[in-house]
């Protein structure tokens, strides 16, 4: 069973090895468990090196998007004579995820570890870890591990006695969901409005403070001393499904589920097993209805879907999903899906930078008139009006925010189209025209 | 320097090359398609949000905000399919949900691009059916007012505060559909060129107190013009209704004033519409001024100046072709031509090159040098007991009374030409020649760096004033000159034939544009 609970035989720990050992939390500790080797071993290496081993690792974005990290990295140019930096995305606000907070919460010196040997590998002279304001524990916790690192000369102008300079600050954002997406995340760390910016110009080409930029997640950063330490090959070889998705994932489970917390698994995972075996199903009595895999954002699959996936980037979107941040939320057979996505939708509405004309109007308006189906006042043609909205919003704007809006809409709809039409009540006014119509006659 | 070469590209079905880097909304204009939108704007940095240029362009998956996507080679660009005419639609039905659709009682309406695309593009009908958002409407400080429910968080206002007037006063406030444009703390948009968020404005979100509820934009007749308050020279419509000038706005003019009028300049157009003007020719007699026919009166004024040199008080805001005219009344009997300009405070645009309200806060001082005129701090000091003194539209406001009329008793005569009849050169004056205003005739003016541009008539003149540039051809005739010019650009022509400073130039070559006033000599005359 996943942290909190003990770890579940069948789970994989490389991240969550050490989640709930207090000891590990520090830097003694950390390293008695085998920490800062690694960053020593990449001190040793070539950049470009460090960069090939993710590479041949298969190691990609654990955010979401699922990028490839080593090639992400290998878009830095070195020596072009600008200054490059390292972002490490700790903004983790997807409803349903709450992974990145276990790791920074027991192992921040994992983080730290992987942020230095990512800047190393990419020569960025600063790193950023853009912190969640909500997340005061992790703050709390990275901050003191940074502080340490420092005092140990493990960070600084020489880097272990590397001669190379490394420097990490942790920045606490204010709370906003769309600093998660990556360049809100730069505009908010240059105090500007946390506002997504056209792409492009991409990060690697123009990021932080308009600089060539890297961003990681925390996870995918965490994963890469491990890497470093066991090989790329250790890494490559922890899969169960597609050989394009590889090593582990960490799972944040909530909702109506026995068993909520998180698990990390081997990429490729049977998803029934996953929900059944780790999980342990849906509460006494109750039945699964719907799971959504990866956080908010993605589409709601029906349990005959979810019982049908395989837990990798490719397996979730064969069942019609997607992998996205891996916040598995549960549904049972009790809960009413026009309240769930209702609500999705309201986050949504209240999350919007309120750039994009689609995304502004679009995630209110539909929540309006989700709430208004779920209080008894929908008509037939919301949903069709949803559905329309939901297009409209749709692969339009500069972010994806719109697109997260509407994507638990359609797919809600698609697949629980009887809950809907259960609270819909008959037209009215057909009702009365027949009434005059039989008055007439 | 060998500029790159062009990139070909095809919009609507029409080939087109533009520079590399020209975003595919410019290069639509370019092809003479108008891609609608909202938040782009020539003169602000691209934002990039309303997403109402979203176009469908051949091999890539989404549709492109036009405004944010360069050319490249071979683009095939499509503004009219399917895809992109439902992608307008939604966006414009997005933003009408919360609009309070109050266009009876905007004054945007009828030059409000949400209204314009909409009647265009838009649903026939609406599906909104919650309540809408409400905002109440805020005073923005200056001439500005703030009416959100009609907003559409294009951002243009906050673009222009930000990185044109550099004066960062506005921002977008809150999240989602809550949010409002807003005012920092403490601030106010009291910035020396803040009203020209009125104008960026594409609807009717931000709207000028001096303009509100005055008229119906269909109501006005245009004319293009010159702001006359400064010598920036700052091209401008001049709108009025019912023959009465109800605003002046900015006219695109890269070389002088890009998209921008400041807000002095733009607010004091009042005096256009002045009432106390002279509306007949006077001539003194048995010590009275009484109305005269034209004829007699020029006569008059004829016979006066063979009386002695002529000293000649100008103002400014003469036009060149006037000034021009009066030039050639001091010439061959010794006499002199002055001016006054008033000054105040400079104000510069700081995003725009060599933009800014000019400390001399008339429109023609750099042609009234060249036509050689010198300005005086008291210009009738130097009128001498025997010359006949004309005073040309020059009220010399705020300038001590009892000595100006002193001064104009000194002269052998006084001949005043001008839209009003100053009290000092009353009981002075032998004859009044009336003449319209800067508004009501046709001319030109040279600003500060040389530029030499057209303005056009806007309202109707008082009475029987003529235009001062066919009073005083009429004037230099009775004086056996041979002025038989019909039109101002003839008098105009007759300058460019005498002056080398405005040699080669005519009204056809200046268009609505202007052009520079011929270098060579102005380099000469420079002072």
């Amino acid at each position: 069973m996943g942290y909190p609970q003990k770890i579940h035989p069948r789970e994989t720990p490389v991240l969550s090895k050490h989640f709930g050992d207090a000891e590990a939390l520090t830097l003694q500790g950390w390293r008695a468990r085998g920490g800062y080797a690694a960053l020593e071993q990449a001190l040793g290496m070539e950049p470009a090196a460090i960069t090939n081993v993710i590479k041949e690792s298969g190691l990609r974005g654990r955010g979401g998007a699922g990028f490839p990290t080593g090639m992400k990295w290998s878009f830095m140019k070195p020596g072009d004579g600008k200054p490059h930096y390292l972002c490490c995305n700790a903004d983790e606000s997807e409803p349903g995820t709450f992974k990145d907070r276990e790791i920074m919460r027991w192992t921040p010196h994992a983080v730290i570890e992987g942020c230095a040997i990512a800047a190393y590998a990419i020569a960025a002279e600063t790193t950023y870890v853009y912190i969640r304001g909500e997340f005061t524990e992790p703050l709390r916790e990275m901050t003191r591990a940074v502080k340490e690192a420092y005092a140990a000369g493990i960070l600084g102008p020489n880097a272990m006695g590397s001669g190379k300079r490394i420097d990490v600050h942790v920045h606490k954002g204010a709370g906003a969901y769309i600093c998660g997406e990556e360049t809100a995340l730069m505009n908010s760390l240059e105090g500007r409005r946390g506002n997504p910016r056209i792409k492009p110009p991409f990060p690697a080409v123009a990021g932080v403070f308009a600089q060539p930029t890297t961003i990681n997640n925390v996870e995918t950063l965490a994963a890469v001393p491990a890497i470093l330490t066991n090989g790329a090959q250790w890494y490559k070889g922890l899969c169960l499904g597609s050989p394009k998705s590889t090593g582990t994932k960490l799972y944040s489970v909530c909702g109506n589920v026995r068993y909520p917390g998180n698990y990390e698994v081997t990429m490729g995972f049977s998803f029934k097993e996953f929900l059944y075996d780790l999980c342990g199903g849906a509460p006494e009595g109750r039945n699964f209805k719907a799971i959504i895999p990866g956080g908010a954002s993605v589409p709601i699959m029906t349990v005959e879907e979810a019982e049908g996936a395989v837990m990798d980037y490719e397996g979730f979107v064969a069942a019609g999903s997607m992998l996205g941040s891996g916040g598995v939320i549960c549904f049972d057979d009790q809960q009413n899906m026009v309240k769930q996505i209702a609500r999705l939708a309201r986050f949504f509405a209240h999350e919007s930078c309120a750039q994009c004309t689609q995304c502004r109007e679009g995630t209110a308006w539909m929540t309006k008139i989700l709430e208004r189906i779920r209080d008894g006042g929908g008509t037939p043609e919301d949903l069709d009006t949803l559905l329309d909205l939901a297009e409209q919003m749709t692969g339009k704007t500069i972010c994806v925010l719109s697109d997260s809006c509407a994507t638990p809409v359609i797919s809600g709809i698609q697949k629980f189209r009887q809950e809907f039409e259960a609270l819909i009540p008959p037209s009215r006014s057909r009702v009365s025209t027949a009434a005059v119509a039989t008055a007439v006659a | 320097m060998t500029s790159p070469p062009l990139v070909n590209l095809t919009i609507e079905g029409r080939r087109v090359a533009v520079a590399p880097g020209t975003s595919i909304l410019e290069a639509a204009k370019h092809a003479g398609v108008l891609i609608p939108h909202y938040c782009y704007h020539p003169a602000l940095p691209v934002a990039g949000l309303c997403r109402m240029c979203l176009v469908e362009v051949e091999k890539m998956p989404k549709l492109a905000p036009s405004c944010a996507t360069a050319v490249a080679e071979g683009q095939v660009v499509h503004v009219h399919s399917e895809k992109a005419r439902e992608a307008r639609q939604g966006v414009l039905e997005f933003l009408l949900i919360n609009h309070p659709l109050d266009c009876p009682i905007c004054d945007q309406s009828g030059e409000c691009e949400l209204q314009d695309y909409t009647f265009a593009e838009g649903r026939k009908d609406s599906r909104y059916q919650e309540p809408k958002r409400f905002n109440p409407v805020e005073d923005f400080g200056g001439d500005v007012v703030y009416v959100p429910n009609r907003c559409i968080l294009c951002t243009r206002c906050v673009r222009f505060m930000d990185e044109v007037a550099q004066d960062p006063v506005l921002n977008v406030s809150e999240r989602g559909d809550r949010a409002v444009i807003g005012k920092f703390e403490g601030a106010d948009l009291t910035h020396a060129w803040a009203s020209n968020v009125v104008d960026l404005c594409p609807v009717g979100a931000l709207v000028s107190k001096d303009f509100l509820n005055k008229a119906r934009a269909w109501e006005l007749d245009r004319a293009a013009s010159i702001c006359p308050n400064c010598t920036q020279g700052c091209n401008v419509i001049l709108e009025t209704r019912d023959n009465v000038v109800v605003r002046m706005r900015p006219r695109p003019n890269e070389e002088v004033n890009r998209f921008f009028a400041c807000d002095y300049g733009r607010l004091n157009y009042r005096w256009m519409n002045r009432r106390d003007r002279v509306e007949l020719p006077y001539v003194r007699q048995n010590g009275q001024l009484v109305a005269a026919e034209w004829d007699r009166a020029v006569r008059a004024a004829a016979a006066l100046l063979g009386q002695g040199r002529a000293f000649v008080l100008a103002s400014p805001m003469l036009s060149n072709e006037a000034l021009y005219l009066l030039s050639r009344l001091t010439r061959g009997n010794g006499g002199a031509g002055v001016f006054r300009v008033e000054r105040g405070p400079e104000a510069p645009l700081p995003g725009v090159d060599d933009l800014a309200l000019r400390a001399e806060r008339a429109a023609n001082v750099r042609g009234a040098e060249l036509l050689g005129f010198e300005e005086r701090q008291a210009p009738l000091e130097g009128v001498q007991s025997g010359d006949v003194l004309v005073v040309a539209d020059e009220e010399l406001a705020g300038a001590d009374p009892a000595g100006l009329a002193a001064a104009a008793a000194r002269a052998a005569a006084v001949i005043v030409v001008g839209t009003t009849l100053p009290p000092w050169a009353r009981d002075a004056a032998g004859v009044v020649l009336p003449i319209t205003n800067f508004a009501e005739e046709e001319g030109t003016f040279t600003n500060l760096r040389g530029r030499v541009q057209r303005f056009l008539q806007a309202r109707a003149g008082p009475g029987v004033a003529r235009p001062s540039w066919f009073v005083l051809s009429d004037l230099l005739g009775a004086r056996g000159e041979r002025t038989s010019y019909f039109l101002a650009s003839e008098v105009f022509a007759a300058m460019a034939a005498d002056r080398p400073e405005f040699a080669g130039l005519s009204y056809d070559s200046l268009g609505l544009k202007g052009a520079p006033a011929n270098a060579g000599q102005l380099a000469e005359a420079a002072p």
